[in-house]
C-alpha cells in the first residue's frame, strides 16, 4: 500500500461490514498517485473494485489515476431535498390522493419512459447544461441552481466523447426515476438534532420536505461500462498493476484519463438535469393539492463522482482529484462554493434511508476535511443481499405493515419492494452517528417517510 | 452432444447473493448454452413472469477472451432491453473467434403483467468466471449491477 487505509465506524459497524470492504480499500491504497489515505465511510459495503463508501484524492502531478469503477456506475447519482412549507396536519387528510397522483406523474421503474424525448442537438445541450439546461426549458426553478453542486452545472464536460448508444439509451429517459434504491419521498421532520443549523435549513420539527434519490440512469451506466473495459487495458499498457480488474484506471494525465473525465461531467449534467426535472413534477403535483404551495430546494448534492477540489494537505493546499463512491461531498463552514445564506454553517448532507426506517439530514464540518477531504456517508448501506431479503420478506405484507405505520408506498412491483425491504438495510441511525463522531458530518434533523414512490 | 451432458449439470441458470446487487449464472454444455443460461437468469432478475416471443434483435459483440465476452454480451442484452423497452425470453448465442452473434426474443414491457422488479443497469468483472468443469461443462458468471 502507498498509503494508509482508515475505515470510520463504530464496533458493531465494522464487525457487521464484509471482509472484502477493507480488501478492497487496501486495494484502492496501491494504486498511483494517491493521497494521504484510502479513507472508508460507515455505511461501506463490498463494492467492484472500490467499496462503496469509498473517499480517494488523487494528484495528477504525482502519477495520479481516475478510475471509473471509483466513480461508480450510476454517475453522480445522488439526492435532493424541497421543503414545502407545508406540516404533516396539512398531509395527512391528502396522503393517499397525493400518493396515488405521484405515482402516475412520476416514470418509475422498468417499461416507463419520461414525456421529454431529446434529438441529437438537445441531447448535447442537456449534457453540457445540467440542471440549468433543465430550468431553461422550463423544467425547473431558477432559484435551485445556487443550491445544487456545482450551480446545477458542471463545467468542462464534454458531450462529444459520450457515445452515442449511451446517448440512446438516454433517449426517452430524462425526468425518470429509475428502479432498485432510487425512490421519490415525501418525509416529515421527526427529530430536530441542533435547532439552530435547522432554522437556517428552513426545517422545523413536523414539517413536510420532499426527497429524491437517482441519477444519470442509462447514460452514465453506458459511459461507466465503456470506460471500465478501456481502462482495464490502459492500465496494463501504463504499467499499473490491477490487484482487481474493476479497480482499472487511467493516468489523469492520459488521453484516455481525460477522456473519461469530459465524459463523466457529462453524465454530471445528466443527473443533475434529471434531478431538477423530476422535482419540477413533483411541483406540480404539490401544486394542484396546494395551489399557493412553494417547494423551495434545501440542497442537491451527488455520492458518485470524480471532482477537482482544492484540499490541505500536510499544510499546504493542493489540487485534487476526489474520488467519492458511495460518499456525500460534505464541505464544512465558509466554503465560497456555497450559497450566502448557508455558509455560515456549512453544506447540508443528505442522507438517504430505507422506505420505513427514514433518512437523515447532516451539515459538513469544519474537521472533514482533514478527515476525509470534506466527505461522510451517503445511505444506510445494504445489510443484506436482494437475493436474502426475498427470501425473507413478501413484497405485499410489507406494503400492508408500513401503511399501518402511516407510510404509503407505491411501486409497480411487489418483489422489487422485497427487495428494498427497511430489514435489509443497516441502521441509518447508527451510520450518521458513526459519522458524526469521527467529524465527518453533524446531525442536524433525522426524517419519517410518509410517502415512498419506488420503481 | 445432449448425450454427454452429465446429469449432475443439466443446463440451467441460478442467482447468487451480493451485497447490493444479484450474480447470474447459466450452465451449457458449451459456453455458447451457458451463455443463454445466464441470459434468462438476467431476464429472472426483473420478472418471474413469462416473457413472449413475439419480436427477434439481433445483438452482435466481441472481445479478446470469453469471459470479457460474457459481460458484453450481457450488456448488449441490457442495452437492447433499455432502448427499447422490451424483456427478452428466449436466446440463441454462436461464438466463434472471439465475436458472439445472438439472438433475442421477446416483447414489449407490459408493466401489470410482469410487474418488472429492478433493472439490471450493467454487467461488471465482479464474480466474473466462465470455466469448464472436469466433466467439460461451461459455466458462466458475474455480478449484475441494478
Amino acid at each position: 500500500m502507498r498509503v494508509p487505509a482508515v475505515i470510520y465506524a463504530d464496533e458493531a459497524l465494522i464487525h457487521d461490514m464484509d471482509d472484502k470492504v477493507g480488501e478492497q480499500a487496501q486495494n484502492v491504497a496501491t494504486l498511483p498517485g494517491i493521497v494521504q489515505a484510502s479513507y472508508v465511510m460507515p455505511d461501506a459495503h463490498c463494492g467492484y473494485g472500490f467499496p462503496i463508501g469509498e473517499v480517494a484524492a488523487f494528484d495528477p502531478d504525482h502519477g495520479g489515476v481516475v478510475s471509473a469503477g471509483g466513480v461508480g456506475f450510476d454517475i453522480s447519482c445522488g439526492v435532493r431535498t424541497m421543503l414545502t412549507g407545508l406540516s404533516v396536519a396539512d398531509i395527512l387528510p391528502v396522503q393517499k390522493a397525493l400518493a396515488d397522483s405521484l405515482f402516475r406523474q412520476i416514470p418509475a421503474g422498468v417499461g416507463s419512459t419520461g414525456s421529454i424525448t431529446l434529438d441529437a442537438n438537445e441531447m448535447d445541450a442537456m449534457l453540457s447544461g445540467g440542471a440549468r439546461w433543465a430550468v431553461e426549458r422550463g423544467w425547473g426553478d431558477a432559484r435551485d441552481l445556487e443550491r445544487i453542486e456545482e450551480h446545477g452545472i458542471m463545467a468542462g464536460a464534454h458531450p462529444e466523447y459520450v457515445s452515442e448508444r449511451a446517448k440512446r439509451r438516454q433517449r426517452r429517459e430524462m425526468g425518470t426515476l429509475g428502479s432498485g434504491n432510487h425512490y421519490l419521498q415525501i418525509q416529515a421532520a421527526a427529530e430536530i438534532f441542533d435547532p439552530a443549523v435547522s432554522q437556517i435549513f428552513g426545517l422545523r420539527k413536523d414539517d413536510v420536505v420532499v426527497t429524491i434519490h437517482c441519477g444519470s440512469r442509462g447514460l452514465g451506466h453506458q459511459i461507466g461500462t465503456k470506460f471500465l473495459k478501456e481502462m482495464v487495458v490502459t492500465a496494463e499498457a501504463s504499467g499499473i498493476k490491477l490487484p482487481d480488474r474493476e479497480l482499472a484506471c487511467a493516468p489523469i494525465n492520459s488521453e484516455v484519463g481525460r477522456r473519461y473525465l469530459d465524459a463523466m461531467r457529462a453524465a454530471i449534467n445528466c443527473a443533475l438535469a434529471n434531478r431538477e426535472i423530476l422535482g419540477h413534477l413533483a411541483r406540480r403535483v404539490f401544486v394542484h393539492f396546494f395551489p399557493n404551495g412553494d417547494l423551495p430546494l434545501l440542497f442537491d448534492v451527488s455520492h458518485n463522482t470524480c471532482k477537482v477540489e482544492r484540499h490541505k494537505v500536510d499544510g499546504k493546499r493542493r489540487d485534487l482529484f476526489v474520488h467519492r463512491k458511495g460518499a456525500t461531498r460534505a464541505f464544512g463552514p465558509g466554503h465560497d462554493s456555497l450559497p450566502a445564506t448557508l455558509r455560515g454553517v456549512g453544506q447540508p448532507v443528505l442522507i438517504g434511508g430505507s422506505m420505513g426506517t427514514g433518512s437523515y439530514i447532516l451539515v459538513g464540518e469544519a474537521t472533514s476535511e482533514a478527515k476525509a477531504f470534506s466527505s461522510a456517508c451517503h445511505g444506510a448501506g445494504r445489510a443484506l443481499s436482494r437475493h436474502a431479503a426475498l427470501k425473507q420478506w413478501s413484497g405485499r405484507k410489507i406494503v400492508d405493515d408500513l401503511a399501518s405505520q402511516g407510510i404509503l408506498i407505491r411501486s409497480p412491483s411487489t418483489r422489487g419492494v422485497a427487495e428494498e425491504a427497511p430489514g435489509a438495510y443497516k441502521d441509518v441511525g447508527a451510520v450518521v452517528a458513526a459519522a458524526e463522531h469521527a467529524g465527518l458530518a453533524r446531525r442536524v434533523a433525522r426524517l419519517r417517510p410518509l410517502i415512498c414512490i419506488k420503481g | 452432444m445432449c448425450a454427454a451432458i452429465p446429469a449432475e449439470a443439466p443446463i440451467r441458470w441460478e442467482h447468487f447473493p451480493h451485497d447490493a446487487d444479484v450474480g447470474v449464472r447459466g450452465w451449457g454444455p458449451t459456453p455458447a448454452t451457458a451463455f443463454e443460461q445466464a441470459a434468462h437468469a438476467l431476464t429472472a432478475v426483473i420478472t418471474n413472469a413469462e416473457v413472449r416471443s413475439q419480436l427477434a434483435v439481433e445483438v452482435k459483440c466481441e472481445a479478446p477472451d470469453l469471459e470479457l465476452l460474457f459481460v458484453e454480451w450481457l450488456n448488449a442484452i441490457i442495452y437492447e432491453m433499455a432502448v427499447r423497452k422490451m424483456l427478452f425470453g428466449r436466446f440463441a448465442v454462436r461464438i466463434e473467434d472471439g465475436r458472439l452473434e445472438g439472438t433475442l426474443w421477446g416483447e414489449p414491457v407490459d408493466v401489470e403483467r410482469h410487474a418488472p422488479a429492478c433493472e439490471p443497469k450493467g454487467a461488471t468483472y465482479t464474480a466474473l468466471k466462465v470455466a469448464q468443469s472436469v466433466s467439460g461443462f461451461w459455466s458462466a458468471a458475474c455480478i449484475v449491477d441494478v
